[in-house]
Parts: C-alpha cells; sequence; structure tokens
C-alpha cells in the first residue's frame, strides 16, 4: 500500500500510525463557538439587527461554526513517531508540526466543563516557544490523553514508551477550608472590598446622584478585585501535589480541571510568598516559573502555583524536592547597606540575597514578603542596573534572568561594588552548574 | 574619558563601538532637532528680534548638550569577550551591564538599517532563552560584527548547555 495522503479518507491506521482526535471534537468546539458567539451578540446588536433577522442569521453562525469544527477535525491527525509528535492540521494552509518530545518542558490535560461531561480532555503540549501553548491536541478521550501523556513522558525521558505510567506519591495535598480562608485573608478581601463598601455608604449618605455616578466606577473595582479571588479559587481549587519518576504532578481546579506533568528539572525559578495576614498561620504560597508557560493571563494564572496556600513545613520541603537539594535554608541572607533607605524606605530591611553553590535566593516585600529562589543552573543571563539616584548613593540592582515568564529575579539596591562582584560570583557558579549537568551527556570540549 | 567605571569591571579591556555610530545618532538628532530649532528661531524673531535672540541662545546650549550628551551616550558602550561570556555596558543615566555566557546563547542576529549600511556598521543582538536578557551592541563596523557573530556562534556550540 502506498503512504495515504492524510486529505483523503481515513487510512487504515495500524496502532502507533495516524490517529484522529476525538470524534466528539467538532461537537464540543461549535458549543465553544457558540458560547463566543453569544458573547458577541449582545441585547444591543440584538436590538439593532431586530429580533427577527437575528433568529435567521443565529443559527446560522452556530451551525456554520459545527461545520467548520467538523471540517478541522476531518483535517487533524497526530502521531508519535520516534521521539517526535506529529499534529498535521489545517484545511486550506496545511500545517505539519514536528515536536521533539526532548523538548517537551510540561504536559497538562485541561478538562473544560462541558468536556469533562462529554469524557473528553485537550492534552497540552508546552515547549519553549512564541508565548503561546505550541502543541495542543483538542480534544481526546479522557483515557487516550492519559495513555498518549504517559507514553510522551516515557519517550521524552528515554525509557520504554509502552511502560505503564510510573505510580505516584502524594506530596500534598490543600483543603478547600484552607483554601477559602487563604484567599479571604488577602489584601484585594480584607482591605480592598471594605473600603469600597464604606465608600459606597459614605456616598449613598451624601446623596444617591453622587452614588450613582460613582457606581461604574465602584462597581468594576469591586469586579476587578472579586475576579482574581473568584478566578483564584476556580482555579486552584482541589489543589494536589504528586510526585513520580517521571516528573511533578499538580492537579486542580473546580469547574474546568488541569493535570499538569512538569518533568524533573523544568523549573526556572520558584517564588515563596506570604501575605502580611497568613503569617500568623505562618502559611506559604509557592510559584513556580516553567519555560512553555505563557500565553495570556488566563493560562498564567492556571500554571503558575506549586503550592496556593500551605503551612512553611509542606512549602518547604516542595521547594526542596524540586530542587533536589535542601540548599535553601542555608543560604545566608546578606543585607543592603543603609543608605538603601534612600532608594526604598519601606522595605530596604527587607531586602536581601543568598548565594548556595547551587542555588541564589532573593528576598524581599515587607508586607506581603516574597522570597525568589533560581537554580543557578537555569540562570540565562546577569545583568546590573544602577539608576542616577543608584549611582549617587554608590548603589546597584542585580536581575538574574531565566528562561520563565512570570518571575523576574531583581536583587535591589545592593553595593556597587559587592554587586560587581556579586555578578561574577553568581556567573561562575553557574558555569560551574552547567558543567556539572552537562557532564553525563559528553564530555566537556576545552579549548 | 572619564566615565566613571564604579560599575564595570575595570580590570577588563573593553572595546569601544565605531565613532560612526556617534555621526549617525548626531545626523539624525540635528535632522529632527535643527528644523525644530530654526523654526522656533524664526517664529521668535517675528515677534521681535530681542525675543529671538532670547530663544536662540539657550537653544543653541540645549543643541550644544544634545550633541555632547550623545558622544557620551555612544561612548558608553562597550562590550569585552571572556573565556566563558560575553559582557556588554552601556547607558548613561541608568547604567547597565549584561553578563551572558556564550552557553546560552539561542542564537543571534546581525542587523544594519540602510545608513548604518552606508557607513559599514551593524548591530550584533545575542538572544538568549530569557526574554530580559539584553546583550545587544550597537555601531559595530561591519567585518567586527561578522567576526563577533562567527565567534559567538562557534563559542556558543561547544558549551552549549540545555534549558
Amino acid at each position: 500500500m502506498t503512504t495515504p495522503a492524510p486529505e483523503t479518507a481515513a487510512p487504515a491506521s495500524p496502532a502507533g500510525e495516524l490517529h484522529r482526535l476525538h470524534p466528539l471534537t467538532p461537537l464540543l468546539r461549535g458549543f465553544k463557538f457558540f458560547g463566543a458567539v453569544l458573547a458577541v451578540v449582545s441585547y444591543r446588536t440584538l436590538s439593532d439587527l431586530g429580533a427577527s433577522r437575528t433568529l435567521y442569521i443565529l443559527p446560522v453562525l452556530i451551525v456554520a461554526g459545527f461545520v467548520l469544527a467538523y471540517v478541522s477535525w476531518r483535517f487533524t491527525w497526530y502521531r508519535v513517531e520516534g521521539r517526535e509528535l506529529h499534529v498535521e492540521s489545517g484545511v486550506i494552509f496545511r500545517r505539519s508540526r514536528r515536536v521533539p518530545l526532548e523538548r517537551i518542558q510540561a504536559i497538562d490535560i485541561v478538562r473544560p466543563l462541558v468536556g469533562r461531561v462529554l469524557g473528553l480532555a485537550e492534552l497540552r503540549l508546552e515547549v519553549v516557544g512564541q508565548g503561546t501553548t505550541e502543541a495542543p491536541l483538542a480534544y481526546l478521550s479522557e483515557s487516550d490523553a492519559h495513555r498518549l501523556r504517559a507514553r510522551l513522558l516515557a519517550l521524552a525521558a528515554g525509557v520504554d514508551e509502552h511502560a505503564e505510567a510510573p505510580p505516584e506519591t502524594v506530596l500534598a495535598q490543600v483543603p478547600t477550608g484552607d483554601l477559602v480562608i487563604s484567599v479571604l485573608l488577602l489584601g484585594e478581601m480584607v482591605v480592598g472590598l471594605p473600603v469600597l463598601a464604606i465608600l459606597s455608604v459614605i456616598l449613598l449618605a451624601i446623596d444617591l446622584k453622587a452614588f450613582l455616578g460613582a457606581l461604574p466606577f465602584l462597581g468594576s473595582a469591586a469586579y476587578g478585585m472579586g475576579r482574581t479571588v473568584v478566578r483564584r479559587l476556580m482555579v486552584e481549587y482541589g489543589f494536589m501535589i504528586a510526585e513520580s519518576p517521571d516528573g511533578l504532578r499538580l492537579r486542580h481546579g473546580l469547574l474546568e480541571t488541569r493535570a499538569q506533568t512538569v518533568p524533573p528539572g523544568r523549573v526556572q525559578a520558584i517564588r515563596l510568598i506570604q501575605p502580611v495576614l497568613w503569617r500568623r498561620r505562618d502559611w506559604l504560597r509557592v510559584e513556580i516559573d516553567v519555560a512553555g508557560y505563557g500565553g495570556g493571563q488566563e493560562e498564567k494564572l492556571a500554571t503558575r502555583a506549586l503550592l496556593p496556600v500551605g503551612p512553611r513545613t509542606v512549602a518547604e520541603h516542595l521547594v526542596q524536592r524540586v530542587l533536589g537539594s535542601a540548599d535553601v535554608q542555608t543560604a545566608l541572607r546578606r543585607p543592603v547597606p543603609r543608605r538603601a533607605a534612600w532608594c526604598d524606605p519601606v522595605q530596604w530591611r527587607q531586602l536581601g540575597l543568598g548565594l548556595t553553590p547551587r542555588v541564589a535566593v532573593v528576598f524581599r516585600g515587607r508586607l506581603r514578603r516574597v522570597v525568589d529562589v533560581v537554580p543557578l543552573a537555569k540562570v540565562q543571563s546577569v545583568r546590573l542596573v544602577q539608576g542616577p539616584l543608584q549611582r549617587r548613593l554608590r548603589l546597584a540592582s542585580a536581575h538574574i534572568d531565566t528562561a520563565g515568564r512570570h518571575l523576574a529575579t531583581e536583587a535591589a539596591h545592593r553595593d556597587a561594588r559587592e554587586a560587581v562582584a556579586l555578578v561574577d560570583e553568581i556567573s561562575q557558579l553557574a558555569r560551574a552548574e552547567r558543567e556539572v549537568r552537562r557532564m553525563p551527556v559528553q564530555p566537556v570540549p576545552e579549548g | 574619558m572619564p566615565v566613571d567605571q564604579a560599575l564595570y569591571p575595570t580590570d577588563l579591556a573593553w572595546h569601544p563601538v565605531s565613532p560612526r555610530l556617534v555621526m549617525i545618532r548626531r545626523a539624525l538628532a540635528g535632522l529632527v532637532a535643527g528644523p525644530l530649532a530654526l523654526a522656533l528661531c524664526i517664529a521668535a524673531a517675528m515677534i521681535a528680534v530681542p525675543v529671538a535672540v532670547a530663544v536662540a541662545a539657550p537653544l543653541a546650549a540645549a543643541l550644544w548638550w544634545l550633541w555632547w550628551a550623545i558622544g557620551r551616550a555612544c561612548r558608553s558602550w562597550g562590550y569585552t569577550e571572556r573565556e566563558d561570556d560575553l559582557l556588554v555596558r552601556h547607558g548613561l543615566l541608568v547604567r547597565r551591564l549584561s553578563v551572558v555566557p556564550y552557553g546560552r546563547m539561542q542564537f543571534i542576529d546581525v542587523t544594519a538599517g540602510p545608513i548604518d549600511r552606508r557607513l559599514g556598521i551593524a548591530t550584533v543582538h545575542m538572544h538568549t532563552a530569557a526574554a530580559a536578557s539584553d546583550a545587544r551592541i550597537p555601531g559595530l563596523p561591519a567585518a567586527e560584527a561578522a567576526r563577533l557573530r562567527d565567534r559567538l556562534a562557534a563559542l556558543g556550540e561547544a558549551r552549549a548547555a540545555g534549558l
């Protein structure tokens, strides 16, 4: 038999050959399109067009959506070949994409609400690219998605691809109560909303008209604050962190669930955050930065947490597991000179930096304490920046750049002389770390 | 030239960029600022000649300052190749020093606009996987730009490290 052109009817596909996405994909895509249309066709366009015309147009649009989704489904194929994933798609402009599996930064299985009803899931392969998910497979049946993920991870790690998915051990789980309390203790809830409420009451007491005039502003402010909080609850509900030989497993989500798998050594930076009201319980939030995740606000929110909230011991244990060393606690915090107060009077006492042979640790934050941890093996470049005021005070800020997109690490307002030495120190330690990582692959060709 | 060296390691041989960069920048600034200043002077002269003089003096000072600042800004650029990394420094008001290991290089751009090409200079930009990395050197003579590109590419390949 000649090689079947993917455009023609279904080729006789032996196992491991061309696969189609799940046949219910067009239905789900169509529904999504329907939702988008509903969002666009607001009440106003409805009144502009007139109800009767809308009644004609709407079904046409919806049918067109389903038809398009069907056609696009007919023309989409994927297969695993060697250590690559091939995805063929596109009706008029064909696109054939090859993803080398050893480059995978993370694999997510996302199940939107409707998808959960239909038993469908989206497999998202994150590779470093232009900031969007470069290889989403939407949609597969849930069992297919899990099987394919295990296979891709095995191939990426270079082990037998048909082996069973390795067992996982649960490292931590976040109780819903803790999550809700932690979110209620955020600044938005404790300060923002009460301030808005008091403002409205004052305005109401003065004059109803003034209140109505300010209502759009108050409303949008409340919406903005409420939305981040609600989103956080939705995305980080039921958070579970597990570990298996093929990587870190994170599962979370209320309506749309997401199961992330981050293979070992893919975390570019870690951030520990403690808002002021969490201090009494000594809770911490841990965020990670994995290259490849990016895209929109939504995606960022959904992929940044390693631990939405948890006791210090749990957070520190997780950091240790991710880094593979207990170095962070041994990092001595070097403070900044007193004159840094001229640059940052609020938090200069909290600014600091610690270095160990394996990680750089940067401290800051007065009320909301933040600790950034960067594995030196992940450092892409180091920069010094010195503004005019800093120059007068003989201070400089050191930036440590990694391939991640969420977390920017800056050791601010350090003594200029120390900063110059620091850059050299970090560069040397990072180089040593890179050499160690590289050794097993190929001997160092030093010239 | 007494640029304050405190922020930069002083024991290294810093290469300056081509003086032609100063020329181009000055020419471009002159093209914008010159006619503007002239128009202002003429407008002032239409009111009264003393006004024109009063306007012209600070304008001339400003132009001279611009001339001088561009020269200093361009001379603030410097780069040096160490064994394992490339160092780039620049800036007058805000000073910056970037240290980029060769092994982190993803790709290199050499760009030159029409004016740059006529004067035989180019910009070399070394990209890493981090968006914040900033290793850009403008105003290199074309031959030096090509040499640097090839050298960086070779060193990058020899020391390549995964993400």
